[in-house]
């Protein structure tokens, strides 16, 4: 998932190029700088003229530099074992200490003699804000993004794009304070009237209403917003301008044209960005904090105030956590590791599986 | 981000469809638009359900099924689809602004009350409850120090990663490589202080510190490097991937070593491209609060040493400055928040400003 | 290339830190405000001293920390409001010179404490009184008074209207309306809930079954994290009820409820009436140790029973040599009369003079 995605510094020449962007092993090029950047042969200095290069420095230098970037590389690897190693050393002893099921316990009392504590409601907590915030986001952001490519006059557009792109800036704490302070009193109207009308709805369910679910949910998408619609918006331009103009020659009207040539381009950057805003919703930690209610029950009802993720509960508990208490929240953020690992693999099968799909429909 | 795509774009013409077919009047939107807020306004308030909020929403309702089943019976099915689909887009756009511009105008309303000399000219030191000044120069020499240090670490190791990836590695071992950077996309950002807690600050840090542990900003540089890296990585790869293949092989036919190629022709046609990547992981860390809070410890005074002990920065400041009992710490904590978002906003722009001009001098 | 560009951004944020630490200012000039040219016998140090823990006690270390800075050029002391358990925790690995902490030390925290005093032993030094207020917001009533079980009935949620029956019985005069109680709570774990918590189960055994504990533990109720979003909760919300640390209530101009103490009185919070509860606590420790236990059942005339005493935990020996004397000063100006005194208007009460003095002199014995 780029945080970046694909931008060819020649994107207005021409589609080809930059569909071969998307060309996943790096074609032919880097095919054929495997060979030639294999120099070994006595032979393959001579190529161009090289042959007065004082070969054995070339080959040093190479040799160094490839060494570096393996280094460079290895060092990712040591970096995630560290961490994975680091946290499961201190994880393990308070699992250990626990007295009830870490599955399905619902409560967090790992500082009590016995240590208590389970990661059922924190982990449906985590997942749900999460899904509702994406529900929300995903639409309007993706709305947002077309607008800015496609609708909007261009000045509008460019300028509201930096504007987006700076508010994925504001820190987290900033959408967290407002949440509280200024969204929580709307959201509190809104439940009343969803309760009153739709209260046969088991997700309306009664009050005392506030800091639900909902309102973490709207806070969360809020925050995500600013992220998936500057990287959608990034993919949505990348659309050769061929395939539009295409579509559009064919009598297609705007929105049969963003359907039919900008939409199926841009998919697999669209659910890179879904993704990369699904981990962050995932990973928040200090606006859900300020926002959610905090209980420890699995529940569906949306409105009442309550719920808890995760990473709320380990920004709530660490400064009054004993040791036990640590281990507990750190194994709690292996869970939420394992949660992140998951939608990693998930989104990456899918990318690859549409990739493969538009590179062989484009 | 740019937008260099768009001044390319051919905007299609407004109506591509409708050479010689049927159309709605220019007033039959305003109508449709008056006429569904009037009804939305009828049934809200006879049936007393709701405010004019809820009018709003089914104001807007209405309209949408309205201009659909007026456009469907003038203009013929594709038309009528292509103007709801523009009208809901439209809609997203104006449902989005109004959160984020509420959150941006609490901003700016609130972070320019203490907008004074004072705030960039003092730290916290000897700043007590009742004292209503006081300022953030800790704070942001702090965050300077640690995200130019964890930038100074990242961009070499990000960079170098990612030309391992994309130009040398093959198998199992760069896909691993790959996957694993992903995963740590995923990692909250408190994991990686707890890492580095564990990791740096118990460990290693007693080595040179007369056996004591101590706390330093270095420390925190370390925790939001290991959070910047998988960005950094992942921009730069795509970036990599995007340099068309005629390049690197003019230089290959020319003589020039594989490295060299990378250095001089590769890494400077991606440079804009890297250049954004690296801006969004420096946002990115410069808005983290708990691995700051875990490893650098904070602190009131002005401390220009990131090696010795604690340090603060501009987003932990805002947290400790919204959660204290002090009626003159909220306006600090919103100041603080405004003056991140615009030291994000000024690099930002330098560096797209020096990444344009480089690529308009090539 | 990119070396260039990198320096140039490097170059731009070097002059914008350049530009910035002309103008830098750690406020160190004395105010004339504060106590200065008071305690004649400060113990200045040299150096830097790292304390964190409570963030109860926050603003007080804050006054005293200003006070002693101004007094002794050339210290710098960090106390970082990270919370009691995490003041511990970096005592305990050696991060903190001394914590605050909500509460003594826990009997197997003692030894892993201990273990950093070479030749000593860890103390638990009562410094900052906090009274715990009981706010509420309910449009019409002014003038709530509580008495011990009906408090525990609310938070256990036995009680769930305002114009219950038990409210009424303690609020003859006032008008209740028929609204919804909504109980607010610490979502974060807190010495303030263990606190309020440890009084509801002394006071009020029969209607408050969940014991005490930094985390709360009934069920219902509506959580809010930290001191400051409890107290925007009950400002924003009309039907709320909560505690919270008296500068916080304050700070937000909530409502605070009387509550009945054991002497059937309807005891207001005034730094006073705090301070007359913990005078009558008894000592646990021994020797230097002032680990305190407060009657919440207090008899004692006026006396407002929800207190939180908050400690230092401070090696007895063993302190390093270049530490100590700021340890010894910053600690002996905080249990200083005067130093006591500047806390009033904080939101704190004053240590009682009985309770002082002991704490004074424990801290002239630290070597």
């Amino acid at each position: 998932m780029g945080e970046t995605p694909h931008r060819s510094a020649h994107a207005g020449t021409g589609g080809t190029r930059v569909t071969s962007g998307h060309d996943w092993p790096a074609g032919a090029s880097a095919r054929f700088a495997e060979t030639s950047g294999n120099p070994r042969t006595p032979t393959g200095n001579g190529l161009g003229g090289g042959g007065g290069l004082p070969r054995a420095r070339a080959f040093g230098a190479e040799r160094a530099f490839r060494g570096l970037t393996v280094a460079a590389g290895a060092a990712v690897l040591v970096i995630i074992a560290a961490i994975a190693v680091f946290l499961i050393a201190k994880a393990v002893p308070a699992l250990q200490a626990n007295t009830e099921d870490f599955w399905t316990f619902e409560g967090w009392f790992p500082n009590d003699n016995p240590p208590k504590f389970g990661i059922g409601a924190l982990a449906f907590g985590t997942v749900l804000t999460a899904l509702l915030a994406l529900l929300v986001a995903v639409p309007v952001a993706l709305g947002i993004a077309l607008y800015l490519t496609h609708y909007a006059p261009r000045r509008i557009g460019t300028g509201l794009g930096f504007v987006i792109d700076l508010l994925a800036a504001v820190p987290s704490v900033v959408f967290g304070l407002w949440g509280r302070d200024y969204l929580v009193g709307p959201v509190t109207d809104l439940s009343t009237w969803l309760n009153r009308y739709f209260g046969w709805i088991p997700i309306f369910g009664d009050g005392p209403y506030g800091n639900s679910i909902l309102l973490g949910s709207l806070v969360l998408a809020i925050m995500v917003l600013p992220i998936i619609t500057s990287l959608s918006r990034e993919v949505f331009l990348q659309t050769p301008t061929a395939n539009e103009e295409a579509a559009l020659a064919l009598g297609a009207t705007r929105w049969e044209m963003l359907r039919t040539a900008v939409l199926p381009y841009g998919r697999p950057g669209i659910i890179a960005a879904v993704m990369l805003g699904l981990g962050r919703a995932l990973g928040e930690t200090i606006a859900l904090a300020l926002t959610l209610g905090s209980t420890y029950a699995i529940s569906f009802n949306v409105l009442t105030s309550g719920g808890n993720t995760i990473a709320a509960n380990i920004a709530n508990r660490f400064a009054e956590a004993n040791d036990t208490g640590r281990g507990a929240l750190i194994a709690s953020g292996l869970v939420l590791f394992a949660i992140t690992l998951i939608v990693n693999i998930t989104a990456r099968a899918i990318i690859y599986r549409r990739r493969e799909f538009t590179e062989s429909a484009a | 981000m740019s937008s260099l795509v768009t001044s390319h774009r051919t905007r299609p013409p407004a109506q591509p469809a409708t050479l010689r077919a049927k159309r709605l009047p220019r007033y039959a939107a305003p109508v449709i638009a008056v006429a569904a807020l009037l009804v939305a306004a009828g049934v809200v308030y006879g049936l007393g359900i709701g405010g004019p909020v809820l009018v709003v929403v089914l104001g807007a309702l209405l309209y949408l099924a309205g201009l659909f089943t007026a456009a469907n019976a003038v203009e013929g099915r594709r038309a009528a689809r292509n103007r709801t689909w523009s009208a809901l887009i439209h809609s997203a756009f104006v449902l989005a602004v109004l959160p984020l511009a509420s959150v941006v105008w609490t901003l700016v309303s609130k972070g320019a009350e203490r907008l004074d000399g004072d705030f960039f000219g003092t730290s916290m030191n000897n700043i007590g409850a009742r004292d209503a000044n006081g300022g953030a120069y800790h704070a942001i020499i702090g965050t300077l120090e640690q995200v130019g240090i964890a930038t100074l670490i990242t961009v070499p190791l990000g960079v170098l990663c990612a030309i391992y990836i994309v130009e040398y590695g093959r198998g199992r071992f760069a896909f691993a490589i790959r996957f694993f950077v992903d995963v740590m996309t995923g990692i909250p950002s408190i994991v990686t202080g707890l890492f580095v807690l564990a990791f740096w600050v118990l460990i290693v840090s007693p080595w040179f510190n007369d056996g004591q542990p101590g706390f330093s900003g270095f420390a925190a540089a370390l925790a939001l490097s290991v959070l910047m890296l998988p960005t950094v990585v992942r921009s730069t790869e795509e970036m990599l991937r995007l340099v068309p293949a005629p390049l690197r092989e003019g230089a290959y036919a020319l003589g020039v070593p594989k490295w060299k190629t990378i250095l001089r022709v590769v890494l400077p046609t991606a440079l804009p491209g890297i250049v954004t990547g690296i801006m969004l992981a420096i946002a990115r860390a410069a808005g983290e609060t708990a691995p700051v809070l875990l490893v650098a410890g904070g602190g009131a005074a002005i401390n220009f040493n990131p090696f010795e002990n604690n340090q603060s920065s501009l987003a932990l400041f805002v947290y400790q400055q919204a959660g204290e009992a002090s009626k003159y710490s909220p306006a600090r904590a919103w100041t603080a928040a405004l003056t991140l978002v615009a030291l994000v906003l000024v690099l930002t722009i330098a560096a797209k400003l020096l990444a344009r001009r480089n690529r308009l001098g090539r | 290339m990119k070396l260039q560009r990198h320096g140039a951004i490097a170059c731009l944020a070097l002059t914008a830190v350049l530009g910035l630490s002309a103008c830098g200012s750690d406020n160190n000039e004395p105010t004339g405000t504060s106590a200065s040219g008071s305690a004649a016998a400060v113990d200045c140090g040299k150096g830097t001293l790292n304390a964190q823990g409570s963030s109860a006690q926050k603003n007080a270390m804050a006054e005293w920390i200003k006070a002693y800075q101004q007094e002794c050029a050339g210290t710098t002391i960090n106390y970082e409001p990270t919370g009691s358990g995490a003041g511990i925790q970096a005592f305990i690995a050696g991060t903190a010179d001394f914590a605050g902490s909500d509460s003594a030390l826990k009997p197997e925290e003692q030894p892993q404490a201990d273990a950093k005093c070479a030749g000593g032993q860890a103390l638990n030094l009562p410094m900052v009184i906090g009274p715990v207020a009981v706010v509420y917001n309910v449009s019409g009533v002014d003038n709530l008074q509580l008495k011990p079980a009906t408090l525990a009935k609310i938070f256990a949620g036995k009680v769930t209207k305002w114009d219950d029956a038990a409210i009424k019985a303690d609020n003859p005069d006032a008008k209740l309306p028929a609204t919804a109680i909504q109980a607010v709570h610490r979502s974060d774990e807190s010495g303030t809930t263990d606190n309020f918590t440890k009084y509801l189960t002394k006071t009020a055994e029969a209607d408050w079954t969940f014991g005490n504990a930094k985390a709360w533990k009934a069920p219902g109720g509506v959580g809010a994290a930290k001191s400051d979003g409890v107290a925007s909760k009950v400002k924003g919300t009309d039907g709320t009820i909560s505690y919270v640390e008296w500068s916080y209530a304050e700070n937000g101009g909530l409502k605070k409820a009387k509550v009945q103490n054991g002497a059937g009185e309807w005891a207001e919070l005034t730094a006073e009436s705090a301070g007359k509860t913990i005078a009558g606590a008894k000592f646990e420790g021994q020797g230097d140790d002032l680990k305190m236990s407060i009657d919440y059942n207090t008899k004692a005339a006026g006396a407002y029973p929800i207190v939180l005493a908050t400690y230092e935990i401070v090696c007895s020996k063993g302190l390093a040599a270049d530490k100590l004397p700021l340890v010894k000063g910053l600690l002996s100006h905080a249990a200083s009369a005067e130093g006591q005194a500047d806390l009033v208007e904080l939101g704190y009460a004053p240590l009682p003079d009985s309770v002082r003095t002991k704490v004074e002199a424990a801290v002239k014995n630290l070597s």
